[in-house]
């Protein structure tokens, strides 16, 4: 079907409902501008927030952030909440790159104590960092039983032999594990593409970022998060690598069957999905959840190589370094959360695929330090502009299950991209602007030139109006490492 | 329009993914035509010398599944142990079951420059088509 049948009525300035029909059991929620639609129109993106309003159980609204996008069933930027009882979970609503995700991490340092160093301190950390396809360099050799703490114990498995500590744990989202994690539903094949890629960042659009402070938009809200102008931060984005990857694919072959069994129509094969109270649901949660605290794991080690880098290329010591996390996200999640709808709390499965939790100020998940204020928020743009910190409100704890949306989301396609960048020194042109990039595959830098992405900042603006979330920060990038 | 018969596949180039057409005259080539459609989408399949043989059997519970299931075992032996395909022979193809020998090399940094890793075979409006003339499927990847 045609994006442009979908029905359409605009709500205010920010929002948009699609409603109810045919099959839908609910409404569809779309945050974008009038300009965004025209673009959203041009994909199916709207049809795929129809096709997931179609699943059973599905509470509030089918909902869409400002970057949504064409995905694969779901679209990315998608939430939907599913209730705990007569809900299903759907792996393709989480997605392949499972808690995929964002770290922030703050320090004592201004940009202007990099200066002249960048070059150094991108190179460091290329060399230090495995990236890219072909990596075969190993940050860490995992045992048998290694691989099982990973998964049952994430960035506390991390943190426990010594990469990192406790308060990096505090500082992330859920303390960086998924209790109920089962590792004994995580297949032999995932185990064996996962082993060899625990703390790499992969290739795509995951990368670290080295970034500084540009502009700050609440004075009190930053300096409470540890942010203040110029600082120097460091921002990760990777997920669970080849592991999760394979858990994804091994539950949507299962629950092509499943879906059947429970006799469950779905308008798209790639929605196949279990009612939450069955076995294969809960075997596919156990590995899901497996999958994420690999991820954590993940963005753990990775945080210990930066810090060591940093101490390496400048001669600091940590302690004068102060590379702190400041918070860690996952954007590709499906969670059990306690939310109020229509005035009655109800403990519901929330799907993310490509959009971010985002705790209102007061909610107990936070960590102390950050209850009164909300959860910080981490949408990174391009290479070439910038990313945004934002913070939870109680207009998104009410209205998107708590949750806002995730990045910039793709302007062209990736071969439009290559034919853009060919013959262009895309290296030599960041640095001119002064931003030194590493990357394992020139096709990679090609793929992802900055004029390839939409305007983070429209994304962010909308986020911001609608009430959702709110800014505090704009970080601009200074070294980028890619895949 | 696509001639079945001359066409090998046809990537589907869209904003934030992959995927492609592919065609072929009968249901053997249609199936070894996806297999070096994945990995020229990947890497340029020309490169890929027919060195090493493999035997797989992969089992489904409909056409469509076998394509995404099949495309899937291909793209693990590359995950894991690095392994290229170029060609397929098929010894058993039917909708729920194939039995293949194919045929590639180990992955070589200097002769198989990666454009695009690609993480899965989607089920996303997947489709196994009979044409007037040959066969036609529509997979997506995500990349």
């Amino acid at each position: 079907m045609n994006a442009h049948h979908v029905p359409l009525e605009r709500i205010d300035t920010h929002r948009w409902r699609i409603p109810r029909h045919g099959g839908m059991n609910v409404d569809g929620l779309v945050f974008a501008s009038d300009a965004m639609m025209q673009t959203i129109r041009g994909d199916q993106s709207l049809q795929q927030v129809v096709n997931v309003a179609h699943l059973p159980g599905i509470v509030g609204h089918s909902i869409a952030m400002p970057d949504i996008h064409w995905g694969y069933g779901f679209p990315i930027g998608g939430v939907a909440a599913f209730d705990a009882r007569d809900g299903v979970i759907s792996p393709g609503g989480i997605g392949y790159d499972i808690n995929c995700g964002v770290r922030l991490l703050g320090s004592g340092l201004s940009r202007h104590d990099v200066q002249g160093r960048m070059r150094e301190v991108a190179e460091g950390l290329f060399r230090n960092i495995p990236s890219g396809v072909g990596a075969r360099q190993q940050t860490v050799r995992l045992s048998h039983a290694d691989l099982q703490g990973v998964l049952k114990r994430g960035a506390g498995w991390a943190v426990s032999q010594g990469y990192g500590t406790p308060r990096d744990l505090e500082h992330t989202e859920e303390n960086g594990c998924l209790t109920g994690a089962e590792p004994q539903y995580v297949s032999q094949r995932a185990l064996e593409r996962g082993r060899p890629q625990l703390g790499s960042i992969g290739s795509g659009n995951h990368f670290v970022e080295v970034d500084y402070v540009a502009e700050v938009y609440d004075d009190e809200v930053a300096r409470a998060l540890g942010l203040f102008k110029d600082q120097l931060a460091i921002t990760i984005h990777t997920g669970s690598r080849g592991l999760g990857y394979q858990v994804c694919d091994d539950s949507i072959k299962t629950m092509q069957r499943v879906t059947q069994q429970y006799g469950i129509t779905i308008p798209d094969r790639q929605l196949c999905c279990a009612p939450l109270s069955s076995p294969p649901a809960r075997e596919y949660i156990g590995a899901m959840y497996s999958a994420a605290n690999f991820a954590f794991a993940n963005r753990q080690l990775i945080t210990h190589t930066v810090r060591e880098t940093f101490a390496e290329v400048l001669q600091r010591s940590a302690q004068d370094l102060r590379i702190e996390v400041i918070y860690d996200v996952c954007h590709n999640i499906g969670k059990f959360e306690t939310h109020t709808v229509d005035g009655q709390a109800r403990r519901l499965c929330v799907h993310r695929k490509g959009a971010t939790r985002a705790l209102a100020p007061g909610h107990p998940q936070l960590p102390s330090v950050y209850r009164d204020l909300g959860q910080p928020v981490l949408i990174p743009g391009d290479m070439g502009r910038y990313s945004y910190v934002l913070i939870g409100t109680r207009q998104g704890g009410e209205e998107t299950f708590a949750s806002s949306c995730h990045g910039a989301g793709r302007l062209m396609s990736r071969t439009q991209a290559k034919k853009s960048a060919r013959g262009r020194p895309i290296v030599q042109e960041l640095e001119d602007q002064g931003i030194y990039v590493r990357s394992a595959g020139r096709a990679t830098l090609m793929e992802e030139i900055p004029e390839a992405y939409k305007d983070v900042r429209d994304v962010v603006d909308i986020v911001h109006g609608a009430g959702i979330s709110r800014k505090v920060v704009q970080l601009r990038p200074l070294g980028v490492i890619k895949g | 329009m696509h001639d079945a018969g001359k066409t090998i596949y046809q990537p589907i180039d869209h904003t934030g993914d992959l995927g492609m057409l592919v065609f072929g005259a009968d249901l053997h080539e249609l199936f070894a035509h996806a297999a070096w459609g994945l990995f020229d989408l990947m890497t340029d399949a020309e490169r890929i010398e027919p060195r090493i043989r493999r035997d797989l059997t992969v089992e489904a519970m409909d056409l469509e599944d076998l394509m995404v299931r099949w495309l899937g075992e291909l793209l693990y032996a590359y995950d894991t142990d690095r392994f290229l395909t170029v060609n397929a022979v098929f010894h058993v193809l039917e909708p729920t079951r194939l039995h293949a020998t194919v045929r590639g090399e180990p992955f070589d940094a200097v002769r198989h420059p990666i454009d695009t890793e690609i993480k899965a075979v989607t089920y996303h409006q997947i489709a196994v088509e009979r044409l007037d003339a040959g066969w036609q499927a529509r997979v997506i990847f995500d990349i």
